[in-house]
Order: structure tokens, then sequence, then C-alpha cells
């Protein structure tokens, strides 16, 4: 009643246009799309979780803080996310539990944008995560974290230059001081309603012998499962012999993987 | 589309894919990094041009190198710890008092006279006011101020950085004690609570090192034990020293406290490994994160709201049914003699053989739900037992105190020595753990066998030791 009003007047203020982010904690239901958070260990991931949910997940300086999946909300320009954040990481290889949590989650989850949050000061490291991510999924964002403590040390990243290497956006940050924050739900819900369409970098010069088995498999796997986004990735992994994914070749799972955004009519209406 | 051949394909793809797998040979994964690091480094060296010098980092790896250094290290370790508990023990007397003063004895006499204003029954009054509001009261006041302090000062160290390099210094340790190194993060993980370092372990792959890690979690002193530690280190073993360095002396007991632990928890994982819990310890790589300089304002207020708030909280819930039982089994006679009194003269005579006594063993019997609560049963029901006149208003009503040298009081009183005080710090440490710990140990490992080892191993552990050390002190001493 008077309250109401009160919350009402908020909304009325030329201050507050419907593009701003709402934090919605835990309260998360009725969501329209899924944004999944994965990373290096100490990258800042729970931080980044917390500043755009307003959660207060436990973050500390030390490597492996995050071993459950954690779940938050927050609505932007009229969507609601649910934002689901990984343990850290250093690989999707699944040669540990976490490992196969993350790239689970990444694969099976279908998430609609999956944001990697990697460390400025040590990209080259982070980015064997990123381009591994990009191998799975063409909806990605890059979160360029520790911008302040990599400016500290003398570094200076082209984000430009980076995003255009990896063919997906890149958004520098300092999630502690909560700088990047408001581009980065820009650009996540840029992605997850299709108004950024992501062409990412696939790794390149393998040794032709392989190229030309998983030349072969590829083709046979886009026969089988027409929607496939990364049918590529796919054929290395059965030549690795990846039990999970073999299973999901054998049950047909694979093929319901095609990611489509949900509620299609309604993003693009 | 027909089914069967939809049936067919995946079959076919996973025989092609075997096929291949002969075709591109056994190194493929490694030729596959290697092309995934190049491009990685490729990308990387486009993207980033190094300004200026990198200052920062040097100081970084200078940092490093002393605190993880093979003479360095452990006594830094130390020296903070002991810093940390020198800060917590000066800062918390003072406000200490002051809430004592205030819960217990301005607020209580006004909720006993209103009671009888409303003509409330005795017992009633006697059960809500004499024994719930006490009992919470009591853990406000002598919980509150130290977790106040001490939480945010490690929190800070946490956010600084320091933690895993504690574990860099101990990894050597578990590694030859055949346990796993990350083991070193949950057990600096359970210095804050070990039911959240217990589902920590997770981090650890293998079930037998991650078993040792879970048993032996119980080692490292949790926040419901730290206020206990604190406080008998305070009373007794400061007690001893010259007043200006009596802070210093009872931090010193602390910390050696904590180190045992730490001992114990190396003993009893290398005792694990080498019996039940056989095997080889595995390898794993641990990155030192870089310094961060915390974020001093922020860190303050969420360790305060996060931790020392939802501790506090746990605290008084536990501390409601505690304070119903202290009073009730100190009110309900049997033949003139209240229950509490029952089981303290039948278990006096083995608490005395193990150093400690029959109180002592009730507080903790009362206290399974949460160790907080242990230290105001002990003092509510040495009062009771000890029939002091002019300090408990009646039996089961914890007293005023207004300071630390009133509860020294009591303690003498009941009999209570340098090596009881000495043995309850040791029990408190080495003793079963809590209900909630027990409960997050069946959870995570679903086995009743290896829950029931981690709750009762500590306990026998416990009084072995206190036994051990009241038999040579005596020896010693007499």
């Amino acid at each position: 009643m008077e309250m109401q009003t009160t919350v009402d007047g908020c909304e009325a203020c030329p201050a507050h246009h419907s593009g701003n982010l709402t934090k919605l904690g835990v309260n998360m239901a009725n969501w329209d799309f899924v944004v999944a958070l994965a990373g290096n260990p100490n990258t800042g991931k729970s931080t980044v979780f917390n500043a755009l949910t307003g959660l207060r997940q436990h973050t500390g300086n030390w490597p492996g803080k995050t071993v459950v999946r954690a779940e938050g909300g927050f609505a932007y320009g009229g969507h609601r996310y649910k934002l689901v954040d990984l343990p850290g990481t250093y690989s999707l290889l699944s040669t540990s539990l976490d490992e196969e949590v993350a790239r689970d989650f990444i694969l099976f989850g279908r998430p609609d944008v999956t944001a990697v949050v990697v460390d400025a000061a040590r990209l080259e490291r982070n980015l064997n995560l990123v381009l591994q991510v990009l191998e799975i999924t063409d909806r990605a964002v890059v979160c360029l974290n520790l911008m302040d403590e990599a400016k500290r040390q003398g570094l200076c990243v082209d984000e430009r230059r980076l995003a255009r290497d990896l063919g997906v956006p890149v958004v520098p940050a300092a999630a502690r001081r909560g700088e990047g924050m408001p581009e980065l739900t820009r650009v996540l819900s840029d992605v997850a309603t299709g108004r950024t369409v992501c062409r990412p970098q696939r790794i390149q010069n393998e040794p032709p012998a392989l190229r030309k088995a998983v030349g072969r498999l590829t083709a046979q796997l886009e026969e089988a499962f027409p929607n496939v986004p990364n049918s590529r990735w796919v054929a290395l992994r059965l030549l690795e012999g990846d039990t999970r994914i073999m299973e999901a070749v054998s049950s047909g799972e694979l093929g319901d993987l095609n990611r489509t955004p949900r509620r299609e009519e309604e993003v693009l209406a | 589309m027909n089914d069967s051949t939809a049936n067919q394909r995946p079959e076919e793809l996973i025989r092609l894919a075997a096929e291949l797998r002969w075709e591109v040979g056994s190194n493929f994964h490694d030729s596959l990094m290697e092309t995934l690091y190049s491009n990685a480094a490729q990308i990387a060296d486009r993207a980033v041009t190094r300004t200026g010098e990198a200052a920062r980092f040097d100081l970084d790896r200078t940092i490093d190198r002393m605190v993880t250094s093979r003479w360095l290290g452990f006594p830094i370790m130390l020296a903070l710890l002991t810093l940390v508990f020198w800060l917590t023990i000066e800062g918390a007397n003072v406000p200490s008092a002051m809430l004592a003063g205030l819960l217990i004895d301005s607020i209580h006499p006004m909720l006993k006279s209103s009671a009888g204003a409303i003509g409330m029954p005795w017992w009633l009054d006697g059960l809500l006011v004499d024994g719930v509001y006490l009992a919470m009261a009591w853990v406000v006041s002598v919980m509150l101020p130290p977790m106040a302090i001490f939480f945010p000062l490690f929190t800070l160290l946490e956010d600084f950085g320091y933690l895993p390099r504690v574990a860099f210094n101990l990894d050597k340790w578990f590694k030859k004690a055949g346990a796993h190194g990350k083991q070193a993060l949950t057990m600096s993980m359970g210095f804050g609570c070990n039911a959240a370092a217990i589902v920590s372990t997770r981090v650890i792959d293998s079930p037998r090192e991650r078993l040792i890690a879970i048993i032996t979690n119980n080692f490292s002193l949790c926040n419901g034990r730290w206020p206990t530690q604190i406080l008998v280190a305070t009373i007794f073993i400061g007690g001893l020293a010259p007043a200006h360095f009596a802070g210093l002396v009872s931090a010193g007991a602390v910390v050696a406290v904590a180190v045992i632990g730490v001992l114990l928890s190396f003993v009893v994982s290398w005792g694990l490994s080498r019996s039940v819990l056989r095997g080889e310890a595995s390898a794993f790589s641990l990155e030192l994160p870089p310094y961060r300089p915390p974020r001093v304002l922020q860190t303050v207020y969420t360790s305060i709201i996060d931790r020392t708030l939802i501790v506090l909280w746990r605290a008084v819930i536990f501390a409601v049914p505690a304070g119903a039982v202290i009073w009730l089994s100190s009110n309900i006679l049997i033949g003139n003699v209240s229950l509490a009194e029952h089981f303290i003269n039948w278990s006096q005579p083995f608490g005395l053989l193990i150093g400690l006594n029959g109180v002592i063993l009730l507080a903790y019997v009362i206290a399974i739900p949460a160790n907080e609560i242990v230290i105001p049963t002990i003092l509510m029901l040495t009062v009771l037992s000890a029939r002091l006149t002019g300090l408990g208003e009646g039996a089961g009503v914890m007293f005023e105190l207004d300071s630390d040298a009133a509860v020294a009081q009591i303690f003498a009183s009941g009999g209570w020595t340098l090596l009881t005080a000495v043995n309850l710090m040791l029990f408190s440490l080495v003793h079963n753990p809590c209900s909630t710990t027990i409960y997050t140990i069946w959870k995570e490992t679903r086995s009743a066998k290896w829950t029931s080892i981690s709750s009762l191993l500590p306990v026998g552990m416990g009084f072995l030791l206190c036994f051990l050390v009241a038999q040579i002190w005596r020896l010693l001493s007499g």
C-alpha cells in the first residue's frame, strides 16, 4: 500500500531506466537466460558473481575457493538471468572432478552465455581455458578481470585486439571495485538475446594426420546431429575416448544440444 | 527420418572414432595441447604490451621468498598467529566486561523483577530468565568481542593471500604423512569452521586422501573453540606471568595449542595412511596467488556480517535449549540431590584421573550441539557444585561476572588447578566434532563407519592425551 508507492517511486525517477541492473540474489525463478561463469582459479569469479547478483558468496584470495556450484540471479533490460558460478579450472579436459563439473555444465547445461573470467595479468595461461571454452560453445564473453592489478604490474592489455583475435566480446573489468560490471551485463545480454553474434576463434595449425581424422569424424557427426554447434570438438573428444561424450552420442543426448535461444520470438519482438 | 538409421549412426560414429584413434597415433593428445598452448601464447603476445618496470611483481617475489623460506617460514607463521591472538585477547577484555555488565548485571535483575511483578510461577521464571536468558547473555558477552576482532583479522590475512603460503609451507609435511597437499588448505579452512572445511575437502580427488582430510580436520581449532582457548589461557596461563606480559603469554599458549593440533593432524594422517587408509600421496600443483592489498573496510564489514554474526547466532540458538537443560538438570532433584550433581559425582573419579573433573565432562555432554557454549556451561555448573555463597543466586543461575578475576575466583573455589586448565585446553582441541560437523561428515561420506570413526577417534585420543598429561604432571610435581 504505502510501501508499494515508495517502491514504484524508484521506477518513476528520471535516473532510472529499464536497462539498469537489478540484483535478484537467490530469487531467480522464471529466468529467461542462463549465464555460466567459468575461469581459472583465483581470477575473481566469485567476486564477479557477487557484484552481479548482490549475493555474498564467500570470496578469498586462494585458488579452489568455490567447490560447490553457486547460483544467483539478476535482471537487466527486461530479462531475468540465472547466473551459475562454476568451480575454477585450468582446463576442461575433465581430468578431475571440478573440471568435469565445469565442462559438463558448459556442454550439457546449455547456458545461453558462458562468461569466462580471466586474469589480465596472466593472460597467456588463462587463454588456454578460454580457447577450450570457445571450442565447446560459440556464445561466450571474456571478462578481462583484475585490470587494476595488471596495470600495477606495468602490463597494458589491448582488449580490442583480443576481442578480434578471439572472435567474442571482451570486457575489461576490476570486479573488486565494481569497475566494468555495467558493461559486462550489457554485453552478456547482447549475446544472450542474439543482438551480438560471436564468431569464435577455433584452434588452428594442428598436425595434418589429425586434421584428416577430425575432418572425417566431423562430417559424420554433422550428418547424424545436424544442429550440433561444436562438432569438431566432439570429434576430438571421441578420438580421445572420452566416455561421457561417447555416452552422449550413443544416447542421442548430443542432438538435444542445439541451442537456439529460449523464447526466441519474445526476444526478437 | 527413419528410426533404425538414426539408431545405427551413433554406433557407427563410435566405431569410426575407435578406428581413427589408431591412425592418429597415441601422442595426438600432446600435440593437440601443444597447438592449444601455442595459439594461446600467440594471441596473448599480440594483446599484451609491457610498459615500464614490473616493480610490484618483484615485491611479491621478495615477500614470497621470505614467508616460504626454509628458515623463516615457520617462525613468521607463528609470529603472525601470535600477533592476531594477542590483539584479540588485549582488545576483547574491555568490551566483554561492558557487555557482561549490561546483559547480566543490569538486564537480568530487571527481567527477574518484572517476572515477579506479573506473577510468573517460580519454575517458569527460573527456566526462562535464569536458564535460557542467562545462557544467551553469557554466550553474547563472552563470544562477541573476541570474534568481532579475530574474524576480521583472520579474513584480512586470507584476502592478502597469506593462507596459500601457509599451505605451501605445510605441503611437504602432509606429503610425508602420506596425505594430499591440498589438506593444508582444508586444514586452514578448519580454523574457521570444521563443517565448512569438510565440505571443502571436495577439492581432494582421491577418496583415500579425502577421508584422511575429513577425519583429521577436527584438529583445527574452530570458531567455537577459539573463545574457550582464549578465555582459559587468559585466566590461568596469563595469570602466571607479570601483568604486562600476560596478554602475550596467553596468546602464546593459544598458539601452542593450535600448533599441537596441526602436529596431531600430521601424526593421525600418517597413522591412517599407514594402516586403514594405505596408499601413496598424489601430486598436485599449488598456485601461489599474487598478494592483493585487502579492502579493509569491506573485509571488516563482510567478516562481521558473514562470520561473526552467523557464528554468534548459531551459538545463541544452541544456548537456548542448553540453558534450559542446565537449569532443569540442576533443579530436578532425586533424593535431595540434583541430576547434575548426580552426574558430576558419578563421573568425578574418572574426571580427576584424566586431570579434568566431573563438571567439565558434564559440560561437554550438554554442549555436544555446539562447542561455543562449553565455557558458560562449565562456569554455571562449577558454581552449582561448589555451592558458592554470594555468587550464584540459586541453583542453576549463572552469576554476575564482571571481570576475568571473578571467573578465576570461581574456578579456584571449584578446585581447579593449572593442570585442569591445561587439560581443558587440550580436551577442547581433541574431542568429538560438534553435531553440525558430524552431520556434514555423514552427508559428505554417506558412511556410518567413517562418520563414527571421525567422531569417536578424537574423543578417545582426548581422554588418552589428558590422562597422560595428568600422570606426567603429577609425577613431576608430586
